[in-house]
């Protein structure tokens, strides 16, 4: 008869299988808390446990994950947008009419693409100041400020780089205005101070290595949409792990001592 | 339900994470102000990352993003103007030329975020907000970040019009519109106006903000100052650098708008400041 009370999500949970899955009860003990989060690769990004200022927003505002959020989505719908996107000057364009008219919900995909570019931006910007203001740079966590300096500027440079994807006037002329800056680059710049020094000129200076020539063209497209898809996104993931292993590593996130 | 998982493996694990969890319970003791990451921060995290997913979502259905003709490298639109985030930069290229506003600039920008944690030697204010502890370290931050960058994006942004001239919101853009440009010398506002002293004198001026006052203010406060006791000349002079530039970027913008100063050093008109 004690076989009857069994339900069946018991006999599941027995099961052989089950338990090679999850290694602890769900039960709210001490003991499942602490599991929940420490046998969970996901979850033991975090400590097992946090001091009680760090869950209130008016200390963190939540800003560093949000950014970390909206990166995730960023990930999620640019990989969809890849799918039905070609970085030539042939396609680009078109592709960009065919997300919008034809394509299963290809243009929420691309307005949450763009939008949550932008929102990752600002967010990245009111999270520094939020560091800033609790003077979380402060020892023992100088380091990861550094670290996440370079990770604003990977936020602006992925944000750049997409700027030039769809291909219309609006990208195309913001990326003229931005790297027309390469130009002038002491030394390296064939406008700017010293040009002569090293001998750069249009086709060989600082701003033809970012635009792949002597103007924003096709070439460009795709060394931006490489930048953008590839080379970037790995280099923020990595400083991502090392910004929130640090984060861990220098004592949890700052509060009063 | 009890001890239905000693069974399967993992159990060596499971004793550590028991031991683990008795450390801790100990700890917690010690240390009452810690909570368990689980359920507290998890479910805090769910409930903001729901509402983002959620608003994110709302806004992408309601708001399309933006597309223009296609690209057309023959047809130049007035105003071009760069990603919004960049729009302070471009904004300071009004004032200053190129290689200064669009490269030296926005690398002394990302150097000096950099060096933030080391040139601050100031143990007070670290992890609660008070602006009592850090009067000096929070000012610079809010002029740069508030006049320095999001001011002059706001400004970039939507009263910039055509020949980036300035126009208010809902004004016409008049695509024709030309300001006669007067603006001179600081050299030759005080009556140099040949090309080696005219130079020497803006170099003059450059190794008083950038040299003497700074070296002024050490000689003036080092005796009583126990920040900059503190601080010692190197740490100091990153500090006054990055400060003065910053500053001198803002004072370069009050004389072009007040007394139409267009360099205050010109050299063989390469390194133009």
């Amino acid at each position: 008869m004690a076989e009857a009370k069994k339900g069946w999500f018991d006999i599941v949970k027995s099961s052989y299988v089950w338990k090679s899955i999850f290694r602890h009860e769900y039960q709210d003990t001490y003991r499942n808390r602490v599991l929940q989060v420490s046998s969970n690769v996901f979850l033991h990004l975090h400590p097992t446990k946090i001091r009680r200022h760090a869950l209130r927003l008016r200390f963190t505002w939540c800003m560093g994950g949000i950014t970390f959020l909206l990166f995730l989505i960023e990930t999620v719908t640019g990989v969809i947008l890849m799918f039905y996107y070609r970085p030539t000057g042939e396609y680009a364009y078109h592709d960009m009419k065919y997300l919008q008219f034809d394509v299963p919900f290809g243009m929420i995909m691309r307005n949450m693409h763009r939008w949550g570019a932008h929102a990752m931006v600002i967010a990245v910007w009111l999270h520094m100041f939020r560091v800033f203001m609790t003077g979380s740079y402060k020892p023992p966590r100088e380091f990861n400020w550094v670290i996440g300096v370079n990770l604003l500027v990977m936020t602006l440079m992925l944000s750049f780089t997409g700027y030039l994807l769809p291909w219309d006037q609006l990208s195309i002329w913001a990326v003229t205005v931005g790297t027309n800056m390469g130009r002038a680059t002491p030394l390296l710049g064939h406008e700017g101070p010293f040009a002569d020094f090293l001998g750069v000129n249009a086709r060989y200076d600082a701003r033809a290595l970012l635009t792949a020539g002597r103007l924003v063209g096709a070439a460009t497209l795709l060394r931006f949409y490489v930048l953008h898809c590839i080379f970037i996104p790995i280099i923020a993931a990595v400083l991502m792990i090392v910004h929130f292993w640090r984060v861990r590593k220098d004592g949890g996130i700052s509060g009063p001592l | 339900m009890a001890e239905t998982t000693t069974a399967v493996p993992g159990v060596e694990a499971k004793a550590k994470a028991k031991a683990k969890s008795r450390v801790e319970e100990r700890l917690s003791k010690l240390v009452p102000d810690k909570v368990h990451t689980w359920p507290y921060l998890v479910r805090l995290e769910m409930l903001v990352g729901t509402i983002l997913m959620a608003l994110i979502t709302v806004w992408s259905i309601v708001v399309d993003a933006p597309l223009e003709e296609p690209a057309n490298p023959t047809k130049t639109p007035n105003p071009s103007k760069a990603p919004w985030y960049f729009l302070g930069l471009q904004e300071v290229l009004v004032y200053f030329d190129p290689w200064f506003a669009g490269v030296v600039l926005p690398s002394l920008i990302i150097v000096g975020l950099m060096v933030i944690p080391y040139i601050d030697v100031n143990p007070k204010g670290n992890g609660y907000y008070c602006f009592r502890d850090r009067k000096f370290a929070i000012s610079v931050y809010l002029f740069g970040f508030l006049v320095m960058w999001v001011a002059l994006i706001i400004i970039g942004t939507f009263i910039r019009g055509p020949g980036w001239y300035l126009f208010l919101p809902g004004q016409y853009w008049d695509v024709h519109k030309t300001v006669a440009i007067t603006n001179v010398n600081l050299a030759d506002k005080f009556g140099i106006h040949d090309a080696p002293w005219s130079t020497l004198f803006g170099a003059a001026c450059l190794v008083v903000w950038l040299g003497v006052i700074p070296m002024a203010f050490w000689k003036a406060r080092i005796k009583k100052s126990e920040t900059l006791q503190k601080l010692g000349m190197v740490r100091y002079q990153i500090t006054a650098q990055l400060f003065m530039i910053m500053l001198g970027t803002c004072v370069k913008v009050f004389l072009r708008l007040g007394f139409n100063v267009k360099y205050v050093m010109e050299w063989k008109g390469m390194i133009n400041v």
